[in-house]
């Protein structure tokens, strides 16, 4: 893959069976406090360079900036040995894989997130037995409440967020039709459809703003890079859903990644600028045959699938010209693959492709019932196509008796629990938590603290994402016997 | 990228149709074998299904994130 810097961030619907148990916040930290496994208990989330109201269109809204106090920013942050964070975002547990530089990556440490937050569950149930708490890697409640899973993608900063917006507004209108998770209904006063193609769609009601929670926009223009600004602006991707189904993730993250390079390099792309974005999202999500046309500000229509072949195409002739490695080869062919077949017949996708696989396991127990879409079971499942516990979640269910295709293996989600990316920063954060877990003070994603005694924390900023990689640093911090000596090197 | 790993790219293209075909009558196999398969697990769905599947769809409800 062409070298970027990518990693998301995945909030759980979060849910108990006793109806008078806790309230979500102190359910969410019970959860993510239970977590066995954390090098150091003590490690506080630098909030230092944390702004998320600064707009890229060059001002920053007013706001409270999240400021809490040290004990309970122990309790609201884990910093996580595989370079990642744990922690609770509002009413859920929330998870970001650390950086990775491949969407391959980025997938096996989403499934490592999913184990962690599952090893939680089990430890925080034994606490408090009678109130076995269950979690959901799903968007939406059904009753107009969606919870996000946010995508990054670091950006050279010198591409005017003009060109970004122009492309990645088509491509994101109709990336749903590999990325949806699939819905059962509709909700936040949207038409009534049976089922749709994606989770999210419903709620996206503007092209582009700074807010997350509420008018939610197809562009997101959080202006919070986490790395050197002058170089870099990170690209916030809110509009996604949160898959289970591996190609999904994979092709989605692959897919956004190659199509960010194109324009980066400033490729010629197709001018595809649709007539009313907000309305086509949610269209393409109830086209479950994806057969409907889109129509552009010009006149002119394509379908969903037409529009993902032509940027496709445009990549295809970029790297006719351009040196080809071997993932985002693989990327290419899964994703004309992909293509194909939902042209011919999108159920042919049903062990690849989330909202296809859920489809078919419902319509599979409608025959079975002979029930009809209203029937309540249907929601029961759409819900549990999501549920985290191997005995309950149906996707698991699927995958255990390997009804779906996978690209990862379970060792390969087992070792990036505990192991960082060796290719970014991610190594050297966890590196040093394993090797130093009582001398780290704090730590966040461009910086990471030391105390050394003496009541005196050093800070060793970590601006360059590319940099602190295992091969920049596992020497140093192999034969270091104490953190004064790494930060000696480090020349602090 | 070498001009050479670029031919053979496109060898891969050209050969493509036939793979595809291949591919094509597999996944109709496999199509078969999952509606088998997908026979016996809805024989235990309902044992998975949560209970009272519509009174813990109405109760599950979120504050909404982000």
């Amino acid at each position: 893959m062409i070298k970027r810097i990518l990693g998301t961030e995945t909030e759980f619907g979060i849910a108990t069976h006793n109806p008078e148990a806790l309230d979500p916040v102190s359910t969410s930290l019970l959860l993510i406090n239970n977590y066995p496994y954390l090098p150091s208990t003590r490690v506080l989330w630098d909030y230092e360079h944390e702004n998320p109201l600064l707009d890229v269109r060059g001002f920053e809204i007013e706001g409270e900036r999240e400021r809490p106090g040290p004990d309970y920013n122990r309790l609201l942050n884990k910093v996580l040995a595989n370079g990642g964070r744990l922690y609770v975002d509002g009413a859920h547990p929330e998870y970001s894989t650390p950086e990775c530089t491949n969407p391959r990556d980025v997938l096996i440490y989403e499934k490592a997130g999913d184990r962690i937050l599952s090893q939680c569950c089990e430890h925080a149930s034994r606490i408090k037995e009678q109130d076995k708490i269950v979690l959901y890697r799903n968007n939406t409640d059904g009753k107009g409440n969606s919870y996000g899973y946010h995508e990054n993608y670091l950006v050279d900063r010198t591409v005017p967020f003009e060109s970004l917006m122009k492309h990645l507004i088509p491509f994101f209108v109709t990336r749903q039709i590999y990325a949806g998770s699939g819905k059962v209904g509709a909700e936040n006063r949207m038409p009534p459809v049976s089922y749709q193609i994606s989770q999210r769609a419903d709620f996206f009601e503007t092209v582009v703003d700074l807010n997350t929670m509420v008018k939610r926009p197809i562009i997101n223009t959080r202006d919070e890079p986490h790395a050197d600004a002058v170089k870099y602006r990170r690209l916030h991707v809110i509009v996604g859903d949160a898959n289970m189904a591996e190609y999904s993730t994979y092709i989605k993250l692959g897919a956004t990644a190659i199509l960010l390079t194109l324009i980066e390099e400033n490729w010629p792309l197709p001018e595809l600028e649709l007539e009313d974005p907000v309305r086509s999202i949610k269209e393409v999500s109830r086209d479950i045959d994806l057969k409907a046309p889109i129509r552009l500000s010009d006149g002119r229509k394509f379908t969903a699938i037409e529009v993902q072949r032509l940027y496709l195409e445009a990549a295809h002739r970029f790297f006719e010209k351009h040196e080809l490695d071997q993932t985002t080869r693989d990327v290419l062919k899964k994703w004309e693959e992909v293509l194909d077949r939902l042209e011919e017949d999108p159920m042919q996708l049903s062990r690849q492709i989330d909202w296809v696989i859920k489809l078919k396991l419902i319509q599979s127990y409608m025959e079975r019932k002979k029930c009809g879409w209203g029937d309540s079971r249907l929601a029961m499942m759409d819900l549990q196509y999501h549920d985290l516990r191997p005995e309950k979640g149906l996707y698991t269910a699927l995958e255990k008796d390997q009804y779906v295709d996978r690209l990862t293996t379970d060792r390969e989600i087992e070792q990036a629990e505990q192991n960082p990316p060796t290719d970014t920063r991610a190594y050297f954060r966890g590196s040093c938590l394993k090797k130093f877990p009582k001398e780290v003070y704090a730590a966040s994603w461009s910086s990471i603290l030391f105390d050394v005694g003496n009541t005196t924390i050093k800070k060793v900023p970590l601006m360059e994402p590319f940099r602190g990689t295992e091969s920049l640093t596992r020497t140093l911090l192999e034969s270091a016997q104490s953190i004064e000596e790494v930060l000696g090197h480090l020349s602090m | 990228m070498s001009k050479q790993e670029h031919k053979t790219d496109r060898k891969k293209e050209s050969g493509k149709k036939e793979e595809e075909t291949g591919t094509g009558s597999k996944s109709a196999e496999k199509g078969k074998k999952i509606k088998e398969d997908l026979d016996k697990l809805m024989d235990k769905i309902d044992d998975v299904l949560e209970e009272n599947a519509e009174e813990f769809v109405k109760n599950y409800v979120q504050k909404g994130g982000e």
